[in-house]
């Protein structure tokens, strides 16, 4: 087990440096510069700034010089916050959208693990229907849609929950539901779905011949089975509820890692786009590989060695 | 003749197919099993034959309750099965068990062999210790075939024959008094086939059980059976002790079931008369007026058609479901 961990870890380098490689060079593709201003900046102070960000080296160069701080740690400085690097930056975002989407995972996967099993023990009936129903809303309705009716429901109308804004915990109760109440949905109904079909299994119906009582059957032969496919989705939907989402920051106002990422993109900050992106498909592999090892715990069928 | 261990009187089970939808769907009741009777005495096996389809798996699920609709009275020892409450019911299960069809997809793949088997033991005697647990797990592995090392292995790991070993070994390791046997053998090759059906003769001599022995292979029920039971439909067309069930067949539905066994002689397979069954097995969505098996049946006349004939004595232990059961074949 542990080997293929590490294994699997030494694989993930030829990945994580494609997506290196490949982002750096899409980033530079793309028309304009970081230095395009409205207002057009002396050609000596851009020459300066070419010169000091060391744009004007051949581009494997550039390239060599990026992987080479990339290896000590180093996301280069950010070419738009002139004083701070993007490890900085990372440093001050990444924890609050962790913080965020850790919160909203664990919150979507208690509701939607517990409304998938109450569905689909009382399948045809209008709990089911209730469930099912809700959470089809919750796929539909995209959450730039719900965020701001919250706003207006709970921070307005009720005022029982500031509208935005960092710093408190109940800053934190609007944000975690936009982001959780998709998730709630997509793990609701993949939960009712797997959840039927090994109810329906014949070692559940062998487990009730034994004369086991209901709760038994349920909690050790049913759920723990029912259970992979959810295990299978969340790893990477985790890895992109962590990373940060544009619309849920901007709309609360929160301090983020998400809105890097676009600002970045708009303003060809290169170094900051590369850095989300890399800590992004990093966390993913991560996350695909913590999936893959709950995947054994859960199912013997499944070995690493 | 000893008090029988199971009673069973008119038990139906009807399935309602179709619900009523947005624009008013017709509603259908399959009758899957419809007004089964029968006794069965302690340590005696019944078979239970007929064609798929015709309610034998049904019929053994209804009787063991693990199937909701149920009408008719199942009497265990003077209870009726029915009226015990979800509580007490799952206590009788100590008493009875089933073992199914599909040997690998009957067991939970997330359990090691000695879990599953351990299992029933654990749920109705808590108070037995670890290592008696483990210790009674490994003698009835011993007791069923397989090598008491192998409690840490998983389903998958075990051969389709092995499988129906645990499938065995967890069925009786609470010394229940029935088993219902559902196809136990259909999946497997033949070979295995003969040690699963010794191993249950051997059980059933060493712990007297009660056999449910259900299949469509009508040499496998001749070699366990004592009694008989042909089914068509969802209904009992003859049921009797083996030896005058096979020497002479009265319904002509069970006579159809005979001449199809191979015989494994060239000479006697080629001689022996056939009665070939035209067309399919009907709907039971829509079953034939009267008697089932009219639609399929060479003696057919008027009077099958107009009514069920009742189930009657002919023989010591011999009843026949048919109006007639007395005439010859007609060539």
């Amino acid at each position: 087990m542990l080997s293929y961990f590490i294994r699997r870890l030494a694989g993930a380098i030829p990945t994580l440096f494609l997506i290196i490689a490949v982002s750096f060079v899409l980033v530079r593709l793309a028309p304009g510069g970081p230095f395009d201003k409205e207002r057009k900046v002396p050609a000596t102070v851009e020459a300066k700034l070419i010169e000091k960000y060391h744009l004007d080296e051949p581009l494997p160069q550039q390239f060599a010089r990026y992987v080479a701080g990339l290896a000590q740690g180093d996301f280069g400085p950010s070419f738009k916050y002139p004083d701070r690097s993007v490890s900085e930056l990372i440093g001050i975002g990444f924890p609050v959208s962790l913080t965020l989407g850790l919160s909203a995972i664990a919150l979507a996967l208690a509701a939607g693990i517990g409304l998938g099993i109450w569905a689909a023990l009382r399948q045809n009936t209008w709990i089911d229907y209730l469930c099912v129903g809700t959470a089809m809303l919750g796929i539909a309705i995209p959450n730039y849609v719900f965020a701001p009716l919250m706003t207006l429901v709970f921070g307005l109308m009720l005022g029982w929950l500031p509208v935005n804004g960092w710093g408190e915990p109940r800053h934190m109760v609007l944000p975690i539901l936009a982001l959780a109440i998709p998730q709630v949905a997509t793990i609701t109904r993949l939960t009712r779905a797997s959840m039927l079909e090994v109810l329906n299994s014949n070692f559940v119906r062998t487990a009730r011949a034994k004369g086991l009582p209901e709760m038994v059957t349920l909690l050790r032969h049913t759920i723990r089975a029912a259970l992979l496919p959810v295990v299978s989705y969340l790893g990477p939907a985790v890895a992109n509820i962590v990373t940060g989402s544009v619309i849920i920051e901007e709309i609360f106002r929160i301090p983020g890692i998400g809105r890097y990422f676009v600002q970045g993109a708009i303003n060809r900050d290169y170094t900051m786009v590369l850095g989300v992106t890399i800590l992004f498909g990093a966390l993913i592999i991560l996350c695909n590989l913590i999936a893959d090892l709950c995947y054994s715990l859960l199912d013997p069928k499944v070995r690493y060695d | 003749m000893t008090a029988p261990l199971l009673s069973v009187n008119d038990l139906k089970v009807h399935f309602e197919i179709g619900r009523r939808g947005l624009f008013g769907g017709a509603r259908h009741v399959l009758k899957a099993v419809d007004g089964v009777s029968f006794d069965l005495r302690p340590g005696e096996t019944l078979g239970l034959v007929g064609e798929s389809g015709c309610g034998k798996s049904t019929l053994g699920r209804a009787i063991l309750r693990l199937l909701p609709l149920q009408s008719g009275r199942t009497v265990w020892l003077g209870r009726d099965l029915a009226r015990l409450a979800p509580r007490e019911m799952r206590e009788m299960r100590r008493e009875m068990q089933i073992i199914f069809q599909d040997p690998l997809a009957s067991l939970n793949p997330r359990m090691t062999a000695g879990e599953i088997i351990a299992e029933p033991l654990v749920t109705f005697r808590p108070e037995l210790k670890r290592a008696e647990v483990k210790q009674r797990v490994q003698a009835m592995m011993a007791k069923v075939g397989l090598l008491p090392n192998q409690i840490n292995r998983y389903p998958h790991e075990f051969s389709g024959g092995q499988c129906q070993r645990i499938g065995i070994a967890r069925a009786i390791i609470n010394e229940p008094r029935l088993i219902v046997c559902d196809e136990p053998v259909s999946a497997l090759d033949v070979s295995i086939q003969a040690q699963i059906i010794n191993l249950l003769m051997d059980l059933q001599a060493e712990m007297g059980l009660s056999l449910i022995f259900i299949s469509h292979n009508l040499a496998v029920v001749r070699h366990i059976s004592h009694r008989v039971m042909v089914l068509y439909l969802g209904k009992v067309m003859e049921i009797a002790d083996r030896d005058s069930l096979y020497a002479n067949p009265l319904h002509p539905y069970t006579q159809a079931l005979n001449s199809a066994v191979p015989v494994p002689d060239p000479d006697i397979e080629r001689a022996k008369p056939r009665v070939v069954l035209k067309g399919d097995l009907p709907s039971p969505l829509n079953p034939p007026s009267g008697c089932p098996f009219r639609t399929r049946c060479p003696r057919a006349t008027q009077v099958c058609a107009e009514c069920m004939p009742a189930l009657e004595r002919a023989g010591a232990d011999h009843m026949v479901a048919c109006h007639h059961a007395a005439m010859p074949d007609r060539p």
